[in-house]
């Protein structure tokens, strides 16, 4: 299991890499997005991988998902939303006003 | 527990939630509530400073929850003294602004109290996710700020100004995630006793967070490689945004002082002076490219945004050092030259209206209306920003040389400083020659009706008297800095006031 979500971390970092240096500004906010999900998965895997672990001390448990990670990847996850939704906007906006989706505004 | 120490982050919060939700009152009280609310913070930060001057540390368990299990806010010398500057900095950006700029688009002043919030946010945390949150908090608010007022070329400096951050974020949080999987915990001082117990065989792991955090805080604070961003949002944006953002380069610079002082600091066992052999040749290259910048801008908002990266350079420099007497320095350098990038900004923006089409490009115009009195105080910021006697660049220069004598790269430091200075110089008296001696016949065009003079200079004569003062009380404030050095220097102190209970 640890391999394969490390692949896909990978992976998805790559991808988001490459889209983000690229010259438009939608692959770049898809890069950015890409980006955000495999740093999303990373620090949800940083309280280790567990399956069926309760997260709450409890009596009868012998051992524990780690629930501050989780905790900290919900905060992620909101503030990357709020910020890829303006990113949007912004992309727009200076689609609108520069007359083109490059990121410098050129042709 | 003082409850003083949440009181700079609960008012700017509740003020800019107030204006958001009156949008549709009258701009003047918007303005009044905004400035009052400045005054109000400035006021919280002189309290916090007469408390925490003694050397207490005040600690903030929120929710009543102590550390490192609960989220802290920890006021001590060096995050107190941020506060002050950001404090007094914002009234002067805010009352330029009320003169009109923040009507050009809408949320100005409720933006502005969040920007606020995220800055004093990000001083006063404890916890290393709060800091990455409380990042967001300023980011998201200054990316509306950074646009404000629109057009094509702010538009363009913005969406870099934007990405780059994210992608910074992006960094921080894969840093955080690092840490926090090697360690277990987020709380700084948690941190700092866990880190100086490495073993072995997590070494690797956390040097490599420890770096990718000092890239990500290089990022914010625009050091060599990483300052490609800031001349071109700096000078495309408004006036009072780039004056209240000669702030935001200094949270980078906070964050590094904090982070490789207290986790990665002297004490910090395996993983001590983590970044010592990076900063100071970074620091200096960035003056001196910096320097270069401002040499060869094409226009005075440029120069100036260069002359932000090249304090960036010395500040850093400075710190760089590893000595007390060189975070002394720095920590005297540090508002200097905020005050002083401000009031240059805010200065060119007055003579960049006057100058018609030319705006604030090297180009000769027909002279300026008042050019005399312009002149004067140009003189004056100039004297501030790069250091000559007898303001209080001076004196931060002449601290940061004499806190370099006994350092083995005391040669390179005294090389690159003083002709960083001299290139400075020299391009500030070609500006100025330009702007103020080359001028053109008017011809037969008719003068432009000059704005009224009076109320843009409040603000600008208002920042120039505050490093004048640091001039004249160089004394006393090198006094209290030095006692911040020297607390920033006793980590232990910090991580008793902090985890004294779980000890």
């Amino acid at each position: 299991m640890e391999a394969l979500l490390a692949f896909v971390i990978g992976l998805l970092t790559a991808c988001g890499v490459y889209l983000a240096l690229r010259g438009r500004t939608f692959p770049v906010v898809l890069g950015l997005t890409f980006i955000s999900y495999a740093v999303n998965l990373f620090l949800f895997s940083m309280g280790r991988l567990s399956i069926g672990q309760p997260p709450v001390i409890s009596v009868s448990a012998n051992a524990y998902a780690d629930p501050v990670p989780q905790a900290l990847v919900l905060t992620a996850i909101v503030i990357g939303f709020a910020m890829t939704a303006f990113v949007i906007v912004l992309a727009l906006k200076a689609r609108a006003d520069l007359g083109n989706d490059h990121v410098d505004g050129q042709n | 527990m003082n409850h003083l120490v949440i009181a700079p982050l609960l008012l700017p919060l509740l003020v800019g939630i107030v204006l958001i939700l009156t949008q549709r009152m009258d701009i003047r009280l918007h303005r009044l509530l905004s400035v009052v609310a400045v005054l109000a913070q400035i006021g919280l930060a002189l309290l916090l400073t007469r408390v925490v001057s003694g050397g207490d540390i005040l600690v903030y368990n929120l929710g009543n929850w102590s550390g490192p299990f609960g989220i802290v806010l920890v006021a001590d010398g060096l995050a107190v003294w941020m506060l002050l500057i950001t404090a007094l900095l914002a009234l002067f950006a805010l009352l330029y602004a009320c003169q009109g700029g923040d009507v050009n688009g809408r949320h100005f002043h409720a933006l502005f109290q969040l920007q606020l919030l995220g800055l004093n946010g990000a001083f006063l945390t404890g916890d290393l996710f709060n800091l990455f949150v409380f990042f967001e908090v300023l980011l998201l608010a200054s990316y509306g700020l950074i646009l404000h007022g629109g057009g094509r070329a702010r538009v363009r400096a913005g969406l870099h100004y934007v990405v780059l951050n994210l992608a910074g974020s992006a960094l921080f949080l894969i840093a955080v995630g690092t840490l926090y999987g090697v360690f277990g915990t987020l709380n700084m001082a948690d941190l700092a006793l866990k880190v100086a117990a490495t073993p072995e065989q997590d070494l690797g792991l956390a040097k490599a967070a420890g770096l990718l955090l000092f890239a990500v805080f290089a990022l914010k604070a625009a050091l060599l490689p990483l300052y490609l961003w800031l001349p071109a949002a700096y000078a495309h944006t408004s006036a009072p945004v780039a004056a209240l953002f000669a702030i935001m380069t200094k949270v980078g610079v906070y964050s590094i002082i904090r982070v490789y002082s207290l986790i990665f600091g002297a004490d910090a066992g395996p993983a001590a002076n983590l970044i010592e052999p990076w900063l100071l040749p970074l620091a200096m290259m960035t003056l001196l490219v910096g320097m270069l910048g401002a040499l060869a801008a094409t226009g005075l908002r440029q120069q100036a945004a260069y002359l932000v990266v090249a304090s960036v350079g010395s500040l850093l420099t400075a710190f760089g050092l590893n000595n007390p007497e060189g975070i002394a320095a720095a920590l005297y350098y540090l508002p200097h030259s905020t005050f002083a990038a401000a009031a240059l900004f805010l200065l060119t923006d007055v003579m960049a209206n006057r100058r018609g089409e030319v705006g604030d490009r090297f180009e000769p115009a027909p002279a300026i209306a008042h050019a005399p009195l312009l002149g004067g105080l140009f003189f004056v910021a100039v004297l501030l920003t790069i250091g000559l006697p007898p303001l209080s660049g001076f004196i931060g220069k002449f601290l940061l040389l004499r806190a370099s004598m006994e350092h083995v790269a005391v040669v390179w430091v005294m090389a690159i400083v003083l002709s960083g200075g001299l290139m400075g110089m020299i391009a500030m008296a070609r500006s100025g020659s330009l702007l103020f001696f080359r001028t053109l016949p008017l011809g037969g065009a008719a003068r432009p009706v000059a704005p009224a003079v009076v109320p843009v200079l409040v603000p600008v004569v208002g920042l120039l008297m505050l490093g004048i003062a640091m001039t004249l009380f160089a004394g006393p404030i090198h006094l209290y800095v030095s006692a911040i050095a020297e607390q920033l220097l006793r980590p232990d102190l910090y991580i008793y006031a902090v985890l004294g209970e779980h000890l």
